[in-house]
């Protein structure tokens, strides 16, 4: 294997005896950190943090200590820091080891992220489909609070927390941290304008509120085990630390890993530690960043602009193999590192159908609050779904992509872009099978698909 | 009314504690507990939920028609989910989606709930259970399964369900 | 420029559509662009709820100043600062102006924009028009005409949704016509306090509607029908009844309480269809109870009394208004003043007032009893007044009521035989207490009445009157708003507006008559400080808040 995992939030998961319950946990150092951190100044904490160069792991990799810093300075009002362990994007699952493996070490990133953030009151907001996780992670907050690292005066301290799990019940859109905190207020998860109810300001009951992945809470107990200068050493300038990969679809060995960011590429996860396409195939499409990022077409070259070490930037022409796991080389490839979540498509798959497939979970999870995303979603599903039935016309292929442009940034939230760039990608990469879908069907009139 | 076990409203009132801001947060805790106790929400249900948390019943009828997990009516003894999403279907969703029906003998629309007449079991087609790595994985009730890629899979999980 | 609002006293630039402007700081920019005359069409948004931003049909490309290194406006060739557009449309409800922002409402992109918002809106719309109760004041018509596009794209099939649903007492749901734009649903939550409404299932299969057991029923639930930007939600009392554009529109205030709140009466050949609120910011913002805007039918009751009726022994008989008001008059001069009672109402216009305590002075001043019934009742925490008059004031400043001081006295007079001429005016004496075998003791009963009732059934002279939707007149609110009704219709037959009846009998009994409403407006100006320099065309849409202590 070229590259090596470098294990962080993944160090003991998996690990032979390694057991979900305190006493593994404190056997091997845990909350040790969190001890260390507790002495500590809240502002020396926010900026180690900041000084990582954390981004999150969520999907839209902003910087973790960028957002904690958006806390108004004035701010009276109790701050909430909230878990979000709705791991929802298709192709993820990365936060399911850490919950139902690990559940201690994302306790005692919260425990430090709260007490810099000077939040007293957390919730983690679980997804519905994880009800073991959500028993797991109660009786590890039990545990937790037997051994005073939360609860009342922490470790003797003068510092407070409760964390409570709260459950989703089976919405997408609750990944969405406005839909979130709306969905933890006892509502339909339908996400707010941005502004004003930017959740830093007016957040959950209007209060700040900070919103973070598992994967993000986690590396925040390794930036403080190892200082954040140090953290910032590991990956690439601007795309710092390790991150868990998810690797599914037409791989001999999809499964999860952890990388420093940007010292793999995506050639080297999917032949070296995935062990190439399975059944001999060729690969075809790799969807680098959950479901909603841009396809990547095999055998497409990308322009990448680089910086090198004087400062000087080169543009270098790449093939898919060669583009580094890392968040700016993948926007700059056109599409994002996301959620992490790799979905590999070999040579016999029919780009319609995938994108059918992906149409119909986002129709499915539209919210339906704002009229472009409610009524766009379906209409691109209806569309494609057709089109797998064999009623595809003509005219289908320039509507379908206008109908995804009328959507993607005119919503109130992300998943107008969600649900729109996979339809723009895959038509803009894979034409020819849309087309000959068109050329083969005859029909004159569509099939009309069922509501 | 329906007798209420001393151990849901002790539940009930841990959950309601949960949220000392704002007791309306505890309207999907408490719609989780009803299920769990009485299979389903009925309308008894929302208004012993909205009167609860002090809210109306339209409040809650529009988080049960909302989120996907809450139902109204009563489902199979045995709720088997199979994930649909795309990694799943690449590993094989709709064939085992396929399986369950045959070797359960249903027959119905994959979009919707399909309950067998007995009322053992209800199939459904989910989306994405964030295990995309095992496809096809499905859940029974609250247990979930990986890979569950052959008819022998499928007769040893249901050869559980008693 | 415009003037500042009451919040917002500090002026900010901002470049419109190339031209830069001064408007109120933190200004809605929707709100903004209307004063300048321009439309930024919404649905969802409305300026007296929340916003939600859900309808995107308000997109608008929007700037702020190029920063220079000292963090101070890079200023261009004209001395205005350049500006940085941001790639993605914002919504203008949720944008407010703050200092050298830029707007453009009809570029190229935002026109793409509404259309296409306008084609996902209209995709699963049915497209009924011709048989829609909204069409003549629907924004989806409207808008599609303005920013849609020529042809359907969609051939797929619509989305199935509940139609005529019975939402509540009053309102019609059509859910196949609902935007989802939420109006109704943040109306009856934030405005009523009745969190009555909801929408149900997800995404694109998204219904508004009502709990089962807990209808839509509160008395501020027509108003939805109002802010309804679609066809959604529909008056039952209303739909069908007449197609908006024929009818006429005349501004003029609810007399069903002592708030007044402000509307406008829609009338077509003589027959009132329908009130709605108007906007009145001191009085009802924009909205009305639906008590008061359904009190209408009764103009059009089968008990309307349509002709002047003198009663021998237990007949009436039909006569025209000269014969009844000689007739009237001759009665009047037949008797002492400590022997007659004028029983007034406080449902009465101030010219009216007016002129009965004229009349009261014509027939001996004080010696003639004269009151009014008050009218008690609960209010609500919105519009509906304590005061179920609509014009106590009016009657006090006109010294016409004793805040029913002297019932006690008239019923007591009535029962003994001393008054031997009542005019109940707008009232019906039974109310009082006042048995029918005392209304019998009274020698001469003369009613002035809109709709027959125990009293005209006893009384000797019928004057049939006006009701608030066939006059000219103003009324006083509770909180001391001097307010206008305006005509809407004529009086049914025979029926005759009250001040024209008044000055008749006034003047057959010698006294001054006047030639018009607005010479007895004249007089009332110059006789009474409070209403000094004032006159019925002065007194305009919004009225005027009087100072003065009744």
């Amino acid at each position: 294997m070229a590259v090596e995992e470098k294990r962080l939030i993944f160090k003991h998961i998996d690990q032979p005896g390694y057991t979900i319950d305190i006493d593994c946990y404190l056997r091997n150092g845990g909350y040790e950190i969190a001890k260390k951190a507790l002495t500590l100044k809240q502002a020396d904490i926010i900026n180690e943090v900041k000084a990582s160069g954390l981004r999150g792991r969520g999907g839209a990799g902003f910087g973790c200590g960028l957002k904690w810093s958006f806390i108004p300075p004035t701010n009276t009002k109790p701050v909430y820091l909230i878990c979000n362990a709705d791991e929802s994007e298709p192709g993820t699952f990365k936060d399911r080891q850490i919950i139902y493996k690990d559940p201690h070490q994302l306790l005692e990133g919260m425990l430090i992220s709260c007490y810099a953030n000077r939040v007293s009151l957390a919730y983690i907001y679980i997804r519905g489909e994880f009800p073991d996780g959500a028993k797991i992670l109660e009786r590890a907050i039990e545990e937790a609070k037997k051994h005073n690292f939360l609860g009342k005066n922490i470790l003797g301290s003068d510092y407070s927390l409760e964390i409570y799990v709260h459950r989703g019940a089976g919405a997408y859109i609750c990944g969405e941290e406005t839909g979130l905190i709306e969905s933890l207020e006892g509502k339909r998860a339908y996400p707010r304008i941005k502004p004003p109810y930017f959740p830093a300001v007016l957040g959950l009951y209007q209060c700040p509120t900070i919103v973070n992945n598992v994967e993000t809470l986690c590396h925040v107990k390794h930036i403080m085990a190892i200082g954040g200068a140090e953290y910032a050493k590991l990956g690439t300038p601007n795309n710092t630390g390790t991150r868990i990969l998810c690797v599914s679809g037409d791989v001999n060995k999809p499964g999860y890993y952890e990388f420093e960011v940007g010292k793999i590429t995506l050639g080297e996860l999917i032949y070296d530690v995935c062990a190439g396409i399975r059944n001999g195939n060729q690969l075809k499409a790799i969807i680098p960043g959950g479901s909603s990022a841009k396809v990547l077409r095999a055998d497409e070259t990308f322009k990448i602009k680089q910086k090198q070490a004087d400062g000087s930037m080169i543009e270098k022409s790449i093939t898919i193999n060669d583009i580094p796991m890392d968040f700016d080389t993948m926007a700059a490839a056109g599409s994002m590192a996301g959620s992490g979540g790799v979905i590999v498509m070999d040579h016999t798959r029919d780009m319609v159908e995938a994108l059918a497939n992906i149409n119909e979970f986002y129709a499915h999870e539209s919210c339906g609050q704002c009229t472009p995303c409610r009524e766009g979603s379906l209409w691109m599903k209806k569309i494609t779904t057709r089109m797998t039935h064999g009623g595809a016309r003509k005219e289908d292929l320039g509507l379908l992509k206008n109908v995804a442009d009328n959507i993607a940034g005119r919503t109130i939230c992300a998943f107008g872009e969600a649900c729109s760039w996979p339809t723009q990608s895959f038509i803009a990469k894979f034409p020819e099978e849309f087309e000959n879908k068109t050329k083969t069907e005859t029909l004159s009139e569509p099939i009309r698909t069922a509501a | 009314m329906p007798q209420f076990r001393p151990e849901f409203l002790a539940k009930v009132d841990e959950a309601i504690a949960h949220y000392p801001a704002f007791k309306r947060s505890a309207s999907l805790p408490l719609l989780h507990l009803w299920q769990e106790e009485f299979g389903y929400i009925s309308n008894e249900g929302i208004h012993w939920i909205a009167e609860k948390l002090g809210l109306q019943p339209i409040q809650i009828l529009e988080l049960v028609t909302f989120y996907p997990m809450f139902r109204q009516k009563p489902f199979g003894k045995y709720h088997i989910k199979v994930c649909r999403t795309l990694s799943c279907a690449l590993g094989g969703s709709s064939e085992l989606h396929e399986r369950f029906k045959k070797t359960l003998r249903v027959e119905g629309d994959p979009h919707g709930p399909i309950h067998s007449p007995d009322g053992k079991y209800t199939l459904e087609f989910v989306e994405c259970l964030a295990s995309c790595g095992t496809a096809p994985v499905c859940m029974i009730n609250d247990d979930f399964h990986e890979k569950v890629d052959s008819q022998e899979k499928i007769n040893a999980l249901l050869a559980k369900c008693n | 420029m415009i003037a500042p609002t009451e919040t917002a006293k500090e002026f900010v630039n901002i470049q419109l559509d190339g031209q830069w402007v001064q408007v109120p700081k933190g200004m809605n920019v929707i709100e903004v662009a209307k004063a300048f005359g321009k439309l930024i069409p919404h649905y969802c948004y409305h300026p007296k709820l929340q916003v939600v931003g859900n309808c995107r049909m308000c997109l608008i490309e929007m700037g702020t100043p190029k920063m220079g290194p000292d963090r101070k406006p890079i200023l261009g060739a004209d001395g205005r600062p350049e500006i940085a557009w941001m790639p993605r449309p914002q919504i203008g409800c949720a944008t407010n102006a703050t200092e050298g922002m830029a707007f453009r409402t009809d570029s190229p992109l935002i026109q793409e924009c509404r259309k296409g918002v306008m084609e996902f809106l209209l995709i699963n719309h049915p497209l009924d028009c011709p048989i829609c109760d909204q069409a003549g004041e629907c924004q989806l018509q409207e808008f599609s005409v303005e920013f849609g596009g020529e042809k359907s794209r969609f051939v797929e099939n619509k989305v199935k949704k509940p139609k005529r649903v019975d939402l509540g007492e009053r309102i019609v749901l059509d859910d196949e016509r609902c935007v989802l734009c939420s109006r109704c649903i943040r109306f009856t939550r934030d405005v009523v306090g009745d969190d009555c409404l909801g929408f149900v299932s997800r995404g694109s299969h998204t219904v508004l509607t009502a709990h089962p057991d807990k209808p839509f029923n509160n008395n501020y639930s027509l108003n939805t029908v109002d802010i309804c930007p679609v066809g959604a939600l529909t008056s039952k009392d209303f739909r069908f009844k007449m197609r908006v554009w024929f009818l006429k529109e005349t501004p003029s205030i609810c007399t069903s309480c002592g708030t007044g709140c402000n509307t406008v009466i829609g009338s077509r050949e003589g027959v009132v269809y329908r009130q709605t609120p108007r906007e009145n910011e001191a009085v009802n913002q924009c909205w009305m109870c639906d008590y008061g805007r359904l009190n209408f039918h009764y103009l059009n009751d089968e008990k309307r009394l349509t002709q002047p009726q003198v009663r021998v022994k237990q007949d009436f008989f039909p006569t025209d208004w000269d014969d009844v008001l000689s007739q009237v008059a001759s009665s009047l001069k037949n008797v002492s003043p400590n022997e007659i009672a004028i029983l007034a109402s406080a449902r009465m216009t101030n010219e009216e007032l007016f002129l009965v305590k004229q009349l009261q002075k014509q027939l001996g001043g004080d010696a003639v009893l004269l009151d009014i019934l008050p009218r008690p009742q609960k209010t609500d925490h919105l519009l509906v007044c304590d005061d179920g008059n609509p014009n106590s004031q009016g009657a006090q400043l006109f010294g016409v009521s004793q805040k029913g001081k002297k019932l006690e006295t008239l019923r007591q007079g009535i029962a003994s035989g001393k008054y031997r001429l009542v005019l109940a005016l707008h009232e019906d004496l039974t109310k009082l207490g006042v048995s029918s075998e005392n209304l019998s003791k009274i020698e001469s009963l003369i009613s002035l009445s809109l709709l027959s009732n125990a009293t005209t059934e006893a009384s000797h002279f019928i004057l049939p009157g006006a009701g608030f939707a066939e006059k000219r007149g103003s009324m006083i609110n509770v909180k001391g708003r001097l307010q206008r009704l305006n005509k809407a219709t004529a009086t049914p037959v025979d029926a005759k507006e009250d001040w024209e009846i008044f000055n008749s009998l006034i003047a057959r009994l010698g006294g001054n008559s006047f030639s018009s409403i607005e010479e007895v407006f004249k007089e009332i100006a110059a006789t009474c400080p409070a209403l000094a320099n004032l006159s019925l065309s002065k007194i305009g849409d919004q009225g005027i808040a009087l100072n003065f202590n009744s």
